[in-house]
């Protein structure tokens, strides 16, 4: 398990897996600060 | 006697093509489809992963990378084409073992019931007929050698210094055996980079294969109609610098193609363009305005030795070596094909949420619900179906099968299936990828042949098709993109249909 409270998130995200958004909110709910965030295609 | 200054065009006439009031939406199905499969190993140092990572690698990357590129035969026996070209069954790939290519189908042909795969000489003559502006020339050799094995017309011929003066003024090569040029793309203006020969070889390509898929439909599928409309879908940006993208690539197809009687306009939706344009079709055709709509698409160059650092690192033989074009006969109503139906479309909104479970629910449980239908009423789905050979090695993972894995949860979660029949329902209503990784055609779309006889002459009742775009690639916006389409066995009884209209609306 890892802390996010008051940690720097980078969410970088895949688009056949769980895109950059919905870490986005993930982190944001556990108290973290999205500081950069991308969802990348690889096909 | 005067002179009429404004003769009837004499080449076609379009009869009977206006709206037909007072009835309801028309019926729609799909006629048929078929795809190219252009080996041209040749151009896959100008795919954008090579072009930028082969500099940096020096001769040895170079060499190392010409060494592992297929020739034609092997291309043409590589098990996932033959499934492209309509001549293996998907599910045979089940028992292949993989990887794939080593593996070759004894016996393959280059033509099966889908599709064809075309070598690279017959790409080149392609491609000097898509060039409408006298940019590309290949040397006086290998254009006599370009005639003389395709039986194309006269091919743009130039002396070797005048290649290789085209080439030291930004132009782009063309390779064929070896590492000397053949021929050359000169660039389009002298400043605009949307007319550069990098952007102007890929957008002929796109140009050529799509002009091949859509000739080879024309010539085989039997239609009463002439085409009176064309789609483009594919991924090139054609336009100068002041509308870079702009299009329309469908007429520019069409017209290489020999189609007379059509019009036409480009589809973008990264991916997923190709079923945004299957809907379009259907649309169109369910209106009465037209009778006959292709959707059509080439293949992307960019796209080529995409991850061929992966397949290098695997002993692989570089296997993005093909460039794929797809044509889809989009028709009214003729009482035999699979109906396309619209009722059933369902397109990712921007209010939805862009999670798999969320993008999966909104492209599958909710249109089937409308109509009464239950996930494990689709006989198969066919999703992103990029072949696993060409992208685990890169670590790009199996997309199909994750794909497969969250439809088969939503049908657990629904109460389908228990939970431990995931992997079997995955298995029963999916199927292995081989999809060239050519963005678009690998969308869902490569199972239409194989959907077509299924659920014509096979025992196939319904298949979903579903496709994902991802729209954040062009930074205008985080969100991704995603649209399905049911496709339906005509001759299914209307008690067996689902919906209030009995899929009146097709």
């Amino acid at each position: 398990m890892v802390e996010l409270k008051g940690r720097l998130v980078l969410a970088l995200g895949e688009r056949d897996g769980i895109p950059a958004p919905a870490l986005e909110r993930c982190a944001v709910s556990a108290g973290g600060q999205v500081v950069y965030s991308t969802t990348q295609c690889f096909v | 006697m005067t002179t009429d200054p404004f003769p009837p065009a004499e080449t076609y006439t379009v009869t009977g093509t206006g709206p037909a009031a007072g009835r309801g939406p028309a019926r729609v199905v799909i006629r048929g489809v078929r795809f190219i499969l252009a080996h041209v190993p040749g151009l896959v140092a100008a795919g954008s992963k090579p072009r930028r990572e082969l500099p940096a690698g020096g001769a040895a990357l170079r060499a190392e990378l010409r060494s592992r590129l297929r020739s034609f035969a092997l291309a043409v026996a590589y098990p996932p084409h033959q499934v492209m070209i309509g001549s293996l069954a998907p599910e045979a790939l089940r028992e292949i073992a993989r990887p794939w290519h080593r593996h070759p189908i004894a016996g393959a042909r280059p033509r099966g019931p889908g599709g064809a795969i075309v070598d690279q000489m017959t790409f080149y003559a392609w491609l000097a007929r898509a060039d409408a502006a006298n940019l590309v020339r290949f040397t006086e050799d290998f254009a006599a050698r370009l005639a003389d094995a395709t039986g194309a017309g006269p091919i743009p011929a130039a002396s070797a210094q005048q290649i290789a003066r085209t080439l030291e003024d930004r132009g782009e090569p063309l390779f064929h055996e070896d590492e000397r040029p053949v021929g050359a793309v000169a660039a389009g203006h002298e400043q605009d980079e949307a007319l550069s020969a990098t952007v102007l070889l890929e957008n002929l390509a796109a140009k050529a294969t799509g002009a091949l898929a859509l000739r080879r439909l024309l010539d085989e599928v039997d239609d009463p109609d002439p085409v009176e409309y064309l789609l483009g879908c594919g991924e090139e940006a054609v336009g100068d610098r002041y509308q870079r993208g702009g299009g329309n690539l469908a007429k520019a197809i069409g017209e290489l193609a020999g189609v007379r009687t059509a019009g036409g306009a480009d589809v973008k939706a990264f991916c997923a363009a190709p079923l945004h344009g299957l809907l379009m079709a259907g649309a169109l055709v369910a209106s009465g305005r037209y009778r006959r709509v292709v959707v059509v698409a080439g293949g992307s160059l960019a796209k080529l030795g995409m991850k061929f650092r992966g397949h290098l690192a695997a002993g692989y033989p570089v296997l993005e070596d093909v460039l794929a074009g797809v044509a889809i006969d989009v028709g009214r109503d003729d009482g035999h094909s699979p109906i396309l139906r619209l009722d059933a479309a369902a397109v990712h909104r921007v209010g939805d949420g862009t999670a798999p479970h969320q993008m999966a629910r909104v492209l599958t449980v909710e249109p089937l619900r409308a109509l009464g239908l239950r996930l494990s009423d689709i006989d198969r789905y066919a999703v992103e179906l990029h072949n696993p050979d060409i992208t685990e090695p890169a670590g790009s993972g199996n997309v199909p099968a994750a794909n497969y894995q969250v439809i088969a949860a939503l049908a657990a979660q629904a109460g389908e299936i228990a939970r431990s029949e995931m992997p079997a329902f995955a298995e029963a209503h999916g199927m292995p990828g081989y999809s060239p990784t050519q963005g678009h055609i690998a969308s869902a779309i490569p199972y239409l042949p194989h959907a077509v006889a299924g659920l014509t002459d096979g025992a196939l009742r319904r298949v979903q098709l579903v496709a994902k775009g991802s729209l954040f690639l062009g930074r205008m916006t985080a969100m991704g993109d995603g649209i399905s389409m049911l496709m339906e066995r005509n001759t299914l009884r209307t008690a067996e249909r689902g919906g209030p209209d009995g899929g009146a609306q097709g």
